[in-house]
């Protein structure tokens, strides 16, 4: 299924998004998610689908001001 | 000093972008001994670049304030929130919403929609707003306990470009913590804010962006530590002439 990824187009087997996440090679600890701009919280990542065209953006800790 | 029940000594909020590298970063954070560090969310990397960043910032000690600079709705600024939350541990949230991409005003209408949304789901909201009285007394009925008015647009340097607004600010909020956000250029505008009653002060690019950001952040400490003297020193009044501060009585008369 294509999904965008930070933006990106990329083409995923996984239907789970914990699944998605380690299929996509986000393996830190520190990073989190949302999934159509909705947050979705790192409990819920196992039981939360995906579906075609679903725009996830994967986050972590950056410098700020 | 307290935000949210939680003492704090040190009355320098720091930034932790734009710094030349990592080390220098830490270096500033020692030097002015801030105990308050900003951060924020961005996209990850295949190669997992936030996962150090933060891993470096424990170490310093610092507790961290998340923010959620670039959002411009009260909902993106609700779900990075979340995000942070999750992320760093703590319910502190630096809450900007911005209005103006080349100002960097905040919305000030989002920004009470979201303070009041996220006090409601157990934040402590840090909100960054302007100098309106009115606009702080509805963050305070959103649940609000910290005030953060702008003294000049982000990244500016230009120092406190309304210093009587924020005098009026804090004689209208004598109870509630008060920190200037943005615009600080150097020790002189930092220690202006401290002596017009302001509890604290955040910046960043005034150190970041120094040639010496360790000395700078150092400079920074001790202004606010001056101004912060000054101020609870009861300062004395401007006079219009010149009053001479040598005693006239015994005065030789020599000519």
């Amino acid at each position: 299924m294509n999904i965008l990824v930070n933006a990106e187009p990329r083409d995923i087997t996984s239907v789970t998004l914990a699944e998605a996440l380690t299929e996509l090679g986000f393996h830190s600890p520190a990073i989190a998610t949302a999934i159509n701009g909705q947050f979705v919280a790192r409990d819920a990542r196992p039981t939360t689908p995906l579906a075609e065209g679903d725009r996830l953006e994967v986050l972590a800790p950056m410098q700020g001001g | 000093m307290q935000f949210y029940g939680t003492d704090i000594a040190s009355r320098l909020l720091l930034g932790t972008a734009q710094y030349p590298s990592p080390a220098i970063l830490a270096e500033a954070i020692h030097a002015c001994g801030t105990q308050i560090v900003t951060v924020s969310l961005r996209r990850e990397t295949a190669q997992g670049s936030g996962a150090g960043f933060w891993d470096m910032l424990r170490d310093t000690g610092a507790r961290v304030l998340p923010n959620t600079a670039g959002c411009h709705s009260a909902q993106e600024a609700i779900t990075t929130a979340h995000m942070a939350r999750e992320i760093f541990g703590t319910n502190w949230i630096k809450l900007e919403v911005i209005g103006h991409s080349d100002t960097l005003q905040p919305d000030v209408f989002a920004l009470v929609d979201a303070a009041r949304e996220l006090t409601n789901e157990g934040f402590a909201v840090f909100p960054y707003t302007t100098d309106d009285l009115v606009v702080g007394e509805r963050l305070l009925d959103a649940g609000c306990e910290v005030l953060m008015p702008w003294g000049a647009p982000i990244g500016s340097g230009q120092g406190l470009r309304t210093p009587d607004a924020l005098r009026a600010m804090r004689a209208h909020f004598p109870d509630t913590p008060l920190i200037v956000d943005a615009g600080i250029g150097r020790p002189s505008d930092a220690a202006q804010a401290m002596e017009l009653g302001m509890d604290a002060v955040l910046l960043n690019t005034a150190v970041a962006r120094a040639g010496d950001p360790a000395a700078m952040a150092r400079g920074m400490a001790l202004a606010i530590e001056a101004g912060r003297l000054g101020h609870t020193a009861d300062p004395m009044e401007r006079r219009d002439m010149a009053v001479p501060s040598t005693p006239i009585l015994g005065l030789a008369e020599l000519g």
